[in-house]
């Protein structure tokens, strides 16, 4: 049974690496959509989209690798959760289209362009707002009877989910402002400067709240969090993030180029790592854990081949047009 | 809203909606992927100016189709979870792992080297972007590989087991992964994405040749895609028959549905051409029929009996009307096209190819009819499949997730209301970059400008596209 027992952990990592690097690249490019309003001259607009159009798509297939994975490898995981987060997921789905499509059709025409600025900043919002909330609606559990979802189709709502949701928004508009000033200049660069110190602050104080109310959802992460010897393992992440946050503080008042846009990650990285900690080893909260949604370990291995060779390959051809396309992206140079 | 509902019957209806959207795009990119290679391998080879401006030309044409597919295909892909979810937990250990190696070896295939395929042409150089323009070539290609395994799968399940938790596992992946109908529908489905595109290919050169019959480009385009039309259209016909042939030994009763046979014949089944199938009397009225002629199709025989739907329980039938039709309007287009490649052919032999407008005229009117047979094609083969969604073991019924109809019904709504907003914006964006003419010096940027060069402006672009 051990072999099993290593298998769900290895399959639970790689899942949970998918789902970050989604966070991660697709973060930024949907935190450019929820800054959009502010920056109202065209010219900004064509220079922010630019600087994605030649990596949204492929941002956004890690979303696919994260729920196809779900899907063969903890079927009943993904069986249970999908509905449980009906509307979140349909929501964000259609947020998905009208951000997806804007990339191209606001090209295509000078009279509906309006239009399609506002899908891709509505649809922005609305997916960033969706994925925060299906976040907090997963930590707070869901009700299961005989291997299926048994709850409403509106549990998902409360307050931590509505909290969870806005810090989400709050976090990848951070990621977005950093990524501006590490691609763009001048004036837009300059605002980017100050937006980020504005939404930093804002992400903090998420980050505080939701560490806050997260024990009182249930007993067992409190026990993770709080008791002797797991301390000694938890309390390097609250440490480290204030570590972060101060080096962020220091890069910011520098007016340094990268290093807030990573700096942001790394605070992304131990805000996840901290929802690891908590959720590990149930992937449904408090009813489902990785062994018990785990499928059988032929399927497992069969696409564990297909992982080690392949994900590797995967990072390094888009490592390389991420350096194609490198440097600071300059107004008139469009992509079309 | 949508109380006392039938939550299944909704979920079908959105499940059958949604993919009906996707499919139209993936049948569309994965032959302009393809011929987007051809036509920049053509100009690399050949130097000829009128390849590069009729890539670009339909580079951009391809961009905007490509991204309605992707967002299409993202929605396909939760919607195993969200609508069906018994299944997935069922299914999953089979089809996951087919659905993942999709994402892992077409997906990010495609949208790796899309960026570069797309904008890239000044910063690597024209060696190197050909390699980015057949990568997404072949992505698109694995694609349908990983996802007709998995559809065929259900519909021709093979090399699995039933674990303790009622869910498929595999016993054999090259099995599982080869299953009887796959061959058959991956070959008949590639060849329906290449027919589609060069249908659209064809009637956009038409159009064009019928206002100036001297445009080099136009010329071209039109020209290629009669070749394919007068080739592939033939071959596709054989491939349809012989997927009919592998569907009477795995699957019979979806041929009884298609064929309209509701009562067995003993000494030979009549191919029936039209006729009105009348699910509640077990007939079809009005039929118009060829006695034996089914058999000897289906058969090779003309006295051959064939069982008819009075040996299936009624439980077990599928909607005959819906897949005899659906089939009747793919084999009717699927001939009709035929006829465009030949009497293209013998326009191209009495040297009329650029000059027939009836030719043209025609090219035209068949350019949407591969998508129309794509959709036919589908509905037929799911249909057929019905009430199963795995074939003869797993019910539809037992498939769904467990929601009440207001949940499904509203996200129908939304779906209904959101694709045709946006995909009618696309499609008539798709039009009008197709009606302008490639013209000389399409955004092609010169060959040896240095990285960093300003390509053509968007606005400008636009604007020499004729976009208001
Ligand atoms: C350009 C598109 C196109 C054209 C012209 C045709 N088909 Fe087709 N057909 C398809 C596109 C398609 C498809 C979309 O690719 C389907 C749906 C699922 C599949 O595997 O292929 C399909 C399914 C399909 C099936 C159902 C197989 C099954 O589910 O078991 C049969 C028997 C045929 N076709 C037969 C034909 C014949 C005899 C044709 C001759 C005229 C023909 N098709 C023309
Ligand atoms: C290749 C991947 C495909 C898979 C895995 C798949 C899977 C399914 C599933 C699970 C259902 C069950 C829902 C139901 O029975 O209503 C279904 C039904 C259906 N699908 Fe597909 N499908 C695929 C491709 C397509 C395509 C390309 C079309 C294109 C038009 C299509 C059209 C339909 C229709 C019309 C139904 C409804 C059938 C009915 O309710 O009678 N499917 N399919
Ligand atoms: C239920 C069935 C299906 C699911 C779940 C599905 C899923 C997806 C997803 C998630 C994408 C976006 C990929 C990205 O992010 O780049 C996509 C695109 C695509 N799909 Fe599907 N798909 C289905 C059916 C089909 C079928 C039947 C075909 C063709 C035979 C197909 C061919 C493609 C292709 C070629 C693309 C690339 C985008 C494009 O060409 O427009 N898919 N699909």
């Amino acid at each position: 049974m051990s072999g099993a027992v290593d298998l769900a952990t290895v399959w639970a990592f790689i899942i949970a690496f998918a789902v970050f690097v989604y966070i991660v690249m697709d973060g930024f490019d949907l935190g450019l959509g929820i800054l959009f309003p502010l920056f109202p001259r065209k010219a900004d607009r064509d220079v922010i989209m630019n600087s994605v159009a030649p990596v949204w798509d492929g941002n956004e297939t890690w979303l696919v690798l994260g729920g196809g994975g779900l899907m063969a490898a903890f079927p009943l995981a993904y069986a249970v959760l999908m509905p449980a987060l009906y509307t979140p997921v349909i929501a964000m789905l259609v947020g998905l289209i009208f951000r997806g499509v804007a990339f191209e059709f606001r090209w295509r025409t000078q009279r509906e362009r309006n239009r399609w600025d506002s899908a891709f900043f509505g649809g922005s919002l609305v997916a960033a707002l969706a994925q925060g909330v299906a976040l907090g609606a997963i930590l707070q559990g869901v009700h299961v009877e005989a291997r299926q979802y048994a709850g409403g189709w509106w549990d998902w709502l409360t307050p931590f989910s509505v909290l969870t949701g806005i810090s989400v928004l709050v976090g990848y508009a951070l990621l977005g402002a950093t990524w501006l000033v590490m691609k763009t200049e001048g004036a837009l660069r300059d605002k980017a400067y100050q937006l980020s110190w504005v939404l930093l602050f804002a992400m903090l104080g998420a980050i505080v709240a939701v560490s806050l109310a997260t024990p009182f959802l249930s007993v067992q992460y409190t026990q993770r969090w709080f008791t002797w010897p797991n301390i000694i393992l938890t309390a390097p992440v609250p440490l480290a993030v204030a570590a972060v946050t101060a080096l962020l503080l220091r890069s910011l008042a520098n007016k340094y180029d990268y290093q807030p846009f990573f700096l942001t990650l790394a605070l992304f990285l131990l805000s996840y790592a901290g929802l690891g900690i908590s959720m590990y080893p149930y992937i449904v909260p408090q009813s489902i854990t990785i062994w018990e949604a785990a499928s059988p370990a032929n399927s497992q291995i069969f696409m564990l081949v297909g992982v080690a060779i392949l994900i590797p390959l995967i990072l390094a051809y888009t490592g390389w047009a991420y350096w194609v396309f490198r440097g600071k992206v300059r107004p008139g140079s469009g992509y079309h | 809203m949508f109380e006392g509902w039938d939550a299944v019957a909704l979920a079908r209806a959105q499940f059958a909606f949604t993919m009906s959207f996707h499919i139209i795009f993936p049948a569309f990119s994965i032959g302009l992927a393809s011929y987007l290679a051809v036509l920049e391998a053509l100009w690399l080879w050949t130097g000829r100016e009128v390849f590069i401006n009729l890539f670009h030309y339909w580079l951009k044409i391809f961009a905007v189709a490509f991204g309605m597919g992707v967002v299409s295909g993202i929605v396909m892909s939760y919607q195993f979870g969200t609508n069906w979810s018994a299944f997935s937990d069922k299914t999953g250990p089979v089809i996951g792992p087919l659905m993942a190696y999709e994402v892992l070896t077409a997906f990010f295939l495609e949208a790796g080297f899309l960026g570069v395929m797309l904008f890239g042409l000044n910063r690597v150089g024209p060696r190197l972007h050909f390699l980015a323009t057949l990568m997404v070539a072949i992505g698109t290609l694995i694609s349908a590989f990983w996802i007709l395994s998995s559809n065929s799968w259900m519909q021709t399940p093979t090399g699995y087991a039933i674990n303790a938790n009622g869910q498929f596992v595999a016993a054999d992946w090259l099995k599982v992964v080869f299953n009887p109908s796959f061959p058959y529908r991956l070959a008949h489905m590639v060849l329906a994405a290449y027919l589609t595109t060069a249908l659209v290919v064809g009637a956009v050169g038409a159009y064009h040749l019928l206002r100036d019959q001297h445009l080099a480009g136009p010329r071209v385009m039109f020209s290629m895609a009669m070749w394919m039309a007068t080739f592939v259209a033939p071959i596709q016909i054989l491939a349809g028959d012989q997927h009919g042939l592998n569907t009477l030994e795995h699957q019979p009763v979806k041929i009884m549905a298609m064929e309209g046979h509701y009562q067995s014949h003993k000494d030979g089944a009549p191919l029936i051409l039209f006729g009105w199938p009348n699910q509640t009397a077990g007939r079809v009225d009005f039929a118009v029929e060829i006695p034996k002629l089914g058999s000897v199709i289906l058969k090779h025989s003309p006295t051959a009996p064939m069982d008819g739907l009075d040996t299936v329980p009624r439980e077990n039938w599928p909607p005959v009307p819906i897949t005899f039709w659906s089939f009747r309007i793919m084999v009717g287009l699927g001939f009709l096209m035929m006829g465009l490649g030949l009497l293209s052919a013998w326009m191209r032999w009495r040297g009329q190819l650029y000059s027939s407008r009836f030719l043209h005229g025609f090219a035209m009117l068949m350019g949407p009819a591969g998508f129309i047979a794509v959709l036919a094609g589908w509905i037929t083969t799911e249909t057929g499949r019905q009430p199963f969604t795995v074939y003869g073991l797993l019910r539809t019924a037992d498939s769904a997730s467990p929601l009440a109809a207001p949940a499904v019904g509203s996200s129908l709504l939304a779906f209904v209301i959101v694709y045709f907003a946006v995909f009618t914006a696309g499609v008539i964006y798709l039009l009008r970059l197709m009606a302008a003419p490639p013209h000389p010096g399409e955004a092609g940027p010169p060959r040896d400008v240095p990285a960093r060069a300003a390509g053509i402006t968007p606005a400008a672009a636009a604007a020499a596209e004729g976009a208001p």
